[in-house]
Parts: C-alpha cells; structure tokens; sequence
C-alpha cells in the first residue's frame, strides 16, 4: 500500500469513480445550510423537477442575516425577514431540520456543527460558506461552496471535483503568554500570502499545533481560505476524541469505539509526502494586527505601518498605497497609535466560549475607552449560555461592552450590526476587505485578547503590556 | 447553462490585485432572493461614491459599459463563496475574466455559470492588459484556447479539459451526474454506509436532536 497523507485517505474513501479527464465524484457526508447561500440552490431543485436525495445530511439555520438583539421579537418586514422566511419555507418543504434564532442549538453554522457532533472525522462537509475550512480541525475534508454546488449537494449527495495538490504547515516552538493562535495563522497568511494555498488543501501539524485545543484548531482552519486554501486539516487525536465524546450527534457505544478505531488510522503515514511545505517557529512571534485591506497584509503590533516608497515592485507598492488610502493610515506610524472606534468579538474565526473567556479576561475590572462602542457576539447559544454561567457576560457588560445574541454580525454585516462610513474597529473576525464591516468601514483583525486591550485603551496596543487587572 | 465558444469583445482593464468579492458585489445585497438583475450591484461601491454619484470606474463609460471581458490583478475573486459576485458579473454581461490567478471557489462559481475565468500570467497577461487598456476588441475562443489581440497576435491558454467541454455544451453538471452516475452512487452509498456507519444520522440521531421542533 502507498502512503498516504491524512487528507488523501479521506479523499480516496469519498471516491464514488474517477473520470477519465482526471476528475473524481466525491461523496458529500453532510451539508450546513444557511439562508445566504440556499435560495438558489432550492429554487433550482423546484425549476428541474428534483428530489433532495437525503435529507438527514443536512442541517439548516439562518445565521448571516439575523439581528443580534430583541431576539424573541418577530422579525422586521423587509429583505432580512424574507430570506429566513424563504429557508423555512425550503426547510419544511424538503424536509430538512431547521434551528431557529430562539433555539438553545442556534448559532453559526461553523460553531453549531462541532457542538452538536454533526462535524465528524473522517467526513466530507461542504457548506456554501468559505469558511467552511474550520471543520477540518477534526480530520474532515471541509470545503465551501457556490450556491449551484449546493444544488447538486442537495440533488446528488456529490460534487465532481478535482483532488487538491497538499501542503504541510508545521508549527514548531511554545506560544508566549499573551500571543494565541489567531496570530500564529494571521503571521503564516503575512508570510505565505492570501493566495499562498491556492490548490493545495493545507496539513497543520507540529508541537506547537499538538498541544492547541479544538476551539483553536478551529480558528487556525478557519482562516486558511484567507491564505487561499479551501481546505484546512488536523489529524484526528485525543483532544478530539476527548472533544466529541458525548456530543448529541456523535456515535455512541460500539459505534463510537468502532468509528475512534477508524479515526485513529486516519493520520497522514510518516512518510507521506507533500508537495509543499512550510515551516513556523511560533516562540518569539509577537501580538499580530491587520493594517491592510486583506489579512496577508498583517504585522506584529511593535511594527509601524509600512511605507509604500521602500517597495520596489510596482504592483505591491500601489497595493500598499491603495490599502493605506482606504484605511487612512500615514505611512510608517506606529501601529500602537491607531485610534479606534468600534470593537467586535465574535464570529466563526473567535466566537467560541475560549475567545469569550480570553477577552474576558483582559477586561475583567476594567473599562472601555469612553470613544469605543464595543459587542460581544457569542458565535452561538451554547457559547452565550455557557458563558453566562460563567459570569462571563457581567465582565463584558460591566466593562462597558454589549453582550448579544448569537450570529454573524458585525464579521460580514448583511444584518444591523455595521460601521458607518470612516468608523474603524478592532475586530476578532476573519477578513478585513474593504467595507467588509460596513460600507467604507475600516477592520483591524486580530485575537480576542488584542481586541479586548484595544477596546480598554482606545488604541491598537500590544496586550502584553496592559498587565494584570486584578 | 449559456454555452461558452468564442466571444469578441472591448476588455475592462482591472489593473489592480487581489480585488475580493466584497469589492465585487458586497455584502448587504445578499439578502436580495433572486440571481436577475444583480448586474446594477456590481463592483457597486467602485462604482459610485458615497454621494451615490457615478465615478470614473471603468465599467462606468463606453465602450467598456459593454465589455464581455475583464482583464483583472492576481488572486481576483478571493474570499467569501458568494455566487452572487459571479451572477453580478455575468448579469452585467461580463462572460469571460482574465487574470494571473483566482479566488479557488470564485472559479469554480463561474463555470457553474456560463463564465470563463482564463488563468494567463507574467508578461502575456501584461500583454492582454495594455491590449484591453487600448480599447479595441479581444477575441477569447474556447475551442481553439486562444485570445486574439487586436494586433493580430495570438495566445494560447490552457484550461481543465472537463471544465472547456462543460462550458462549450453547456452542460447541465447536475443533469450528466443524475443521469449517468446514479447507480454507482447508490452503490458507493451502500459501501460506505457498511464501512463508516457513523455518518449515516438516520439512525435515530436526528430524530432524537430534533425531536422538539419535528412535533412542533
């Protein structure tokens, strides 16, 4: 038998045939359906006169469009009510289950899926998100996709695709205190660039990645289309194991023991081999922030904002100038003494109850800044409620923060929660395009705890230097 | 499907990288249902400013207010899996991108679509681009996988077989799978139903999650 790395054994167990032009019928396990990417995708299956194959690989919610506020009021007529009408609607139709923004199981679909045990190692997932990537955290093939592929999903139960070249990203090294895994994939995107993984589905592995949890295995996968990689993978290990066992969706009993046992195998062989490699040291890496208008254009928060005049390619240095025009950023300042209006915590990139407790803990005692407005948006209810019971919601809301319900929000802003025009927030979400937060608003990525410090100060800071609150 | 052959056509000139498709068509139409009409929303804030007066985009004045070709930067398309930025485009009447290289899933969007997203780089795509910037009339042909320029030059392209012949029949993907593959899916199904169980959830699974909302 030939080696094999972890994402080729998926791939190969999903194989329904290969064609003869090189491409393959994969079988899709499971699908998350949401309301952006769904309309189509149904109203196609009604136009042709087609069935939904099978129902039980699907699981639907309106995560994008719903408000993050007055959560048991009836939605406001107009195009966001319409659309969570229109999936109902789809849901009950094909019979699919459909969770509500009242239910306790609500949440992004990113977040849901791992609670529930619906994202399964070993599986194929797809969803008509990019950032589908974070289910790969468990060993899954994970991708995102087009409303049409939702379409032949629905009808099918499989996309024809092409296998995807590999990659292995080994993150070697110890974290310091103060420095997450949100800086570890914001500082690999820096390097690699956003179109670094174009065609390759990335392997994160290494010491550094062994002893993450599954919350930031998550983010780190979550974020590879931002280097752009569809897909983004961990081997299956304990963490994970220790991490689904129980969760209402998993396999129990023999099943559960039989399907670990299967797990178990699924890790890439030692000598597989991949087309590309990259190698990391996570030990001295510093607090990282997004200056730019994507997140490859990031540096450690010490950095001052770059100076388009020391480029020397043509088509880099009108990027960089584009991009500093749009943030209103003067070259060469120091990134510390960025001013900020907004503050966002959540989505799928952080939106998890380590994310909460890591801000919470910045905050804990403290105040924000009297010119920053500053939410905390729970990625879904089993992270509010948790949280909750934590307390974690009284840090937020003494601190001077909003604590809100569960959803996208103010990551992709299709719902109420946007900036205004010139506004620029500290943001724990994945992209930092322009008006991505809000016509002409202008985003600073980076991790919960450097949102948290930026919020207290007012300024982007390097939280390591707020020290302890208590 | 619309076919995709041969098109001639002025080309918009995007001489600009990384262009995602927020920038293509941004977020907040995507609560509009329908795919018609998606046209006006494209490159929306390009192309007009806040004061919602037209600006000097490209895409804004003749000839190239009828362009069928965009010449765009590398890594056009990154981001989001919207098939609304592809919708937009083709709405428009945009049918053919060329670029140095594109957003994985923007690409795949367009073949689903009638759209041809061309992978050209280096000094050629630079070539293309003064071309389109000349504003005369390119030619992308598909069954040949050549672009003629005006000055008579011709380039050559190279493309994945399976997705030339979808796009130049266009081809019904969902239609040729149901209609060829059927049973080696149902038989791949009961494979893997044997072998990997634990991905089948009706086995009560569901039912038991959803119990609540299912009498409701």
């Amino acid at each position: 038998m030939t080696v094999k790395t972890l994402y080729e054994k998926v791939w190969q167990s999903h194989v329904v045939k290969d064609y003869d032009d090189g491409t393959s019928l994969l079988y899709i396990d499971r699908h998350l359906v949401q309301e952006i990417s769904s309309p189509q995708a149904f109203s196609g299956l009604t136009a042709q006169n087609r069935q939904l194959v099978r129902p039980a690989a699907h699981i639907a919610v309106a995560d994008h469009a719903v408000p993050t506020r007055n959560r048991n009021m009836p939605l406001a007529e107009g195009l966001a009510s319409r659309l969570v009408g229109r999936l109902i609607e789809n849901c009950e139709q094909f019979g699919i289950d459909y969770i509500s923004m009242t239910d306790d199981r609500h949440g992004i679909v990113h977040v849901i899926g791992p609670e529930l045990g619906f994202t399964l190692p070993g599986a194929t997932l797809v969803c008509g998100d990019s950032h589908t990537s974070t289910h790969g955290a468990f060993g899954t093939i994970s991708f995102g996709i087009g409303a049409s592929e939702c379409e032949c999903v629905f009808a099918t139960q499989t996309l024809r695709q092409r296998k995807q070249k590999t990659m292995r990203v080994t993150l070697n090294g110890a974290l310091q205190p103060g420095v997450s895994v949100k800086d570890i994939i914001l500082a690999l995107i820096a390097r690699i660039g956003t179109n670094g993984g174009v065609g390759y589905a990335i392997e994160y592995t290494g010491p550094a990645m062994a002893t993450l949890s599954m919350e930031a295995r998550m983010t780190l996968c979550n974020m590879s289309i931002e280097a752009g990689s569809r897909v983004g993978m961990v081997a299956p290990d304990e963490t994970t194991f220790a991490y689904l066992e129980g969760r209402p969706l998993s396999p129990e009993g023999e099943a559960w023991d039989a399907a670990v046992a299967h797990w178990r195998d699924l890790g890439s062989d030692p000598d597989a081999v991949f087309d590309a490699e990259v190698e990391l040291d996570v030990s001295g890496l510093a607090p990282h922030v997004s200056w730019g208008t994507n997140p490859g254009e990031t540096s450690p928060v010490s950095d001052r904002v770059p100076d388009p005049a020391t480029e020397t390619d043509s088509a880099k240095r009108a990027k960089i100038e584009r991009s500093l025009a749009y943030m209103d950023l003067k070259p060469g300042m120091p990134l510390e003494d960025i001013a900020i209006d907004h503050v966002f915590i959540g989505s799928c990139t952080n939106g998890r109850l380590e994310d909460m407790r890591s801000a919470a803990e910045v905050i804990k005692g403290r105040r924000i800044a009297p010119t920053v407005t500053a939410i905390a948006v729970p990625g879904s209810a089993g992270v509010r409620l948790q949280a909750e019971a934590e307390g974690l919601d009284r840090v937020f809301t003494d601190a001077g923060f909003e604590w809100r319900g569960s959803g996208c929000s103010m990551c992709v802003a299709v719902n109420d929660d946007r900036l205004k025009p010139g506004e620029r927030c500290a943001s724990t979400s994945n992209r930092n395009f322009e008006g991505r937060q809000g016509q002409g608003g202008r985003t600073h990525l980076m991790s919960p705890a450097m949102a948290a410090a930026a919020a207290i100060a007012g300024h982007l800071i390097d939280v390591r230097k707020l020290g302890s609150s208590n | 499907m619309q076919k995709f052959t041969k098109i001639t056509s002025v080309a918009a000139a995007l001489r600009e990288a990384h262009v995602d498709t927020d920038v293509i068509f941004p977020a907040r139409f995507l609560l509009l249902l329908d795919k018609a009409g998606l046209g006006k929303h494209l490159f929306h804030e390009r192309r007009q400013g806040p004061d919602g007066i037209k600006t000097d985009f490209v895409l804004n004045s003749p000839p190239f207010d009828k362009a069928e070709i965009l010449v765009a930067g590398a890594n056009f398309g990154s981001g989001s899996s919207r098939e609304q930025a592809v919708w937009a485009l083709t709405d428009f009447g945009i049918r053919c991108v060329i670029a140095p290289s594109f957003g994985e899933i923007f690409q795949s969007n367009c073949f689903k679509n009638g759209a041809l997203p061309l992978v050209i780089q280096g000094e050629t795509h630079e070539r293309i681009m003064r071309a389109a910037e000349g504003g005369n009339p390119l030619t992308v042909d598909l069954e040949a996988q050549t672009v003629e320029l005006p000055d008579g030059e011709t380039i050559g392209f190279e493309i994945d077989p399976y997705r030339r012949h979808t796009l130049m029949l266009g081809l019904d993907e969902i239609g040729s799978i149901l209609a060829d593959d059927a049973d080696d899916i149902a038989t791949f199904e009961a494979r893997h139903r044997s072998s990997q169980p634990w991905l089948f959830l009706d086995d009560g699974r569901l039912e038991r999650l959803f119990a609540d909302t299912r009498s409701s």
